[in-house]
């Protein structure tokens, strides 16, 4: 707790700092607060991109770019948002997002947006972005709000990175698209496990993945 | 048969939950009890239902290409708008929905709760409108396809819900209670229904 003394004169930080509470808010999220493994945001994203790893990259940064975007709008609206129609208004400015970083996707990279599928479309609903418009955007200034969007971002990026490394490592035996089993192995008898690239091997991944994290910060529900 | 088809495709082989993972969080936050899961799944089953063809008609009249013509309007492509148009008519449909059932059945009203706005942030909702403009399913495929994904999504979460309360009684380890047990179990349940998958009608 802090001293009365620091509550009622609170420091006149500028607009513009990277000071230790901002630090705190971009690293907090990675792990610590994750918002995959310990907040239980944005689940079904996460498990659905995660075949390879070159998807999981695209839709996170995606996410991120959503996520930042979104969060600094919201933010500087903070103020001007009646509290009763707020998810509507919140839901409007995270679709046009959306629909603007589709646009990108198809122009740029077209395959991946293809094979993104709905994906892309859903993260209007993730509720990442939901989560901390509500949480965190709607009572901090803008810059503060920018960097807790690019913190559970990354925190979310980490997490799918993670669980893509092992679905495709495990399940089809390279990385990024590069053979890393060598074909002499397979020649041995060694065989891709197939149901890491169906649906139950991402669930079963994600499961440990969170055990071992949980593990590490020794949190528990 | 065709409709008929779709709906077993929806229910079992390509469950909207346990193999698009569509609707995970509320599935997630809502599965600790059978009651409140019985009474979500059936939220969703019918906000569905509503809200797929709806989004159907929608698409195939005003967003995709060319649909404007009946206006005169020849060579319009309106589609990229289909996200934001999307996610309007299910928060009104939600919207809806609670009035409707306020007025007509308070019980059920009060027992659904918070429950019911969430309905309009849960991507199977959003993701079943999306889906049936990817595969271009006519009027009444969208129907049964919004129908069957609802009664997939609740068959999933009321079976996970009655999991979780027999795995109360288990000595879990520390790190894996909550969300590590529940994804766990997830993955057995969907490698369960990886057996409806040969079937064929």
């Amino acid at each position: 707790m802090s001293s009365p003394a620091t509550d009622t004169a609170p420091a006149k930080a500028p607009a513009i700092s990277f000071g230790t509470k901002e630090k705190a808010i971009v690293r907090d999220p990675m792990i610590d607060n994750n918002p995959i493994t310990i907040q239980i945001l944005g689940i079904c994203s996460a498990l659905a991109v995660t075949v390879q790893i070159d998807k999981a990259l695209v839709m996170s940064a995606a996410v991120i770019a959503v996520l930042c975007a979104s969060n600094v709008i919201i933010s500087m609206l903070r103020n001007m948002i009646p509290g009763s129609i707020r998810i509507i208004v919140q839901l409007s400015i995270v679709a046009s997002l959306v629909i603007v970083v589709d646009q990108i996707l198809q122009a740029y990279v077209y395959d991946v947006a293809k094979e993104l599928s709905v994906f892309v479309g859903l993260i209007i609903t993730n509720c990442i972005i939901m989560g901390r418009a509500e949480a965190f955007a709607m009572g901090n200034p803008p810059w503060q709000s920018f960097l807790d969007g690019l913190g559970n971002g990354l925190g979310y990026g980490i997490i799918l990175v993670a669980v893509a490394f092992f679905r495709e490592l495990l399940g089809s035996g390279s990385l990024l698209g590069f053979q890393l089993i060598p074909q002499a192995f397979y020649e041995m008898g060694y065989v891709n496990m197939g149901l890491m690239l169906l649906a139950p091997g991402a669930f079963v991944i994600l499961g440990l993945l969170v055990w071992a994290q949980r593990q590490w910060t020794g949190y528990t529900e | 048969m065709e409709l008929l088809s779709i709906a077993v495709r929806s229910v079992f082989i390509e469950n909207i939950l346990l193999a698009n993972f569509l609707g995970m969080c509320s599935f997630l936050a809502v599965s600790k009890k059978v009651d409140t899961a019985l009474g979500l799944g059936a939220a969703v089953v019918f906000v569905l239902t509503i809200t797929a063809p709806v989004n159907w008609a929608l698409n195939h009249f005003v967003l995709r290409e060319g649909a404007l013509s009946w206006a005169g309007l020849e060579g319009v492509d309106l589609s990229f708008l289909a996200f934001i148009t999307f996610i309007a008519v299910i928060a009104a449909m939600v919207q809806l929905v609670e009035m409707v059932l306020d007025k007509f059945s308070p019980g059920l009203y009060n027992a659904l709760g918070i429950f019911l706005p969430l309905i309009a942030v849960n991507c199977a909702i959003l993701g079943t409108s999306l889906f049936l403009v990817e595969r271009e399913y006519n009027f009444s495929e969208s129907l049964v396809f919004g129908f069957s994904s609802g009664l997939g999504w609740a068959l999933a979460i009321v079976a996970m819900a009655a999991i979780r309360q027999k795995l109360a009684y288990s000595n879990v380890p520390a790190g894996l209670r909550g969300l590590g047990i529940t994804m766990l179990t997830t993955g057995l349940m969907a490698i369960a229904f990886l057996a409806f998958g040969g079937i064929k009608l």
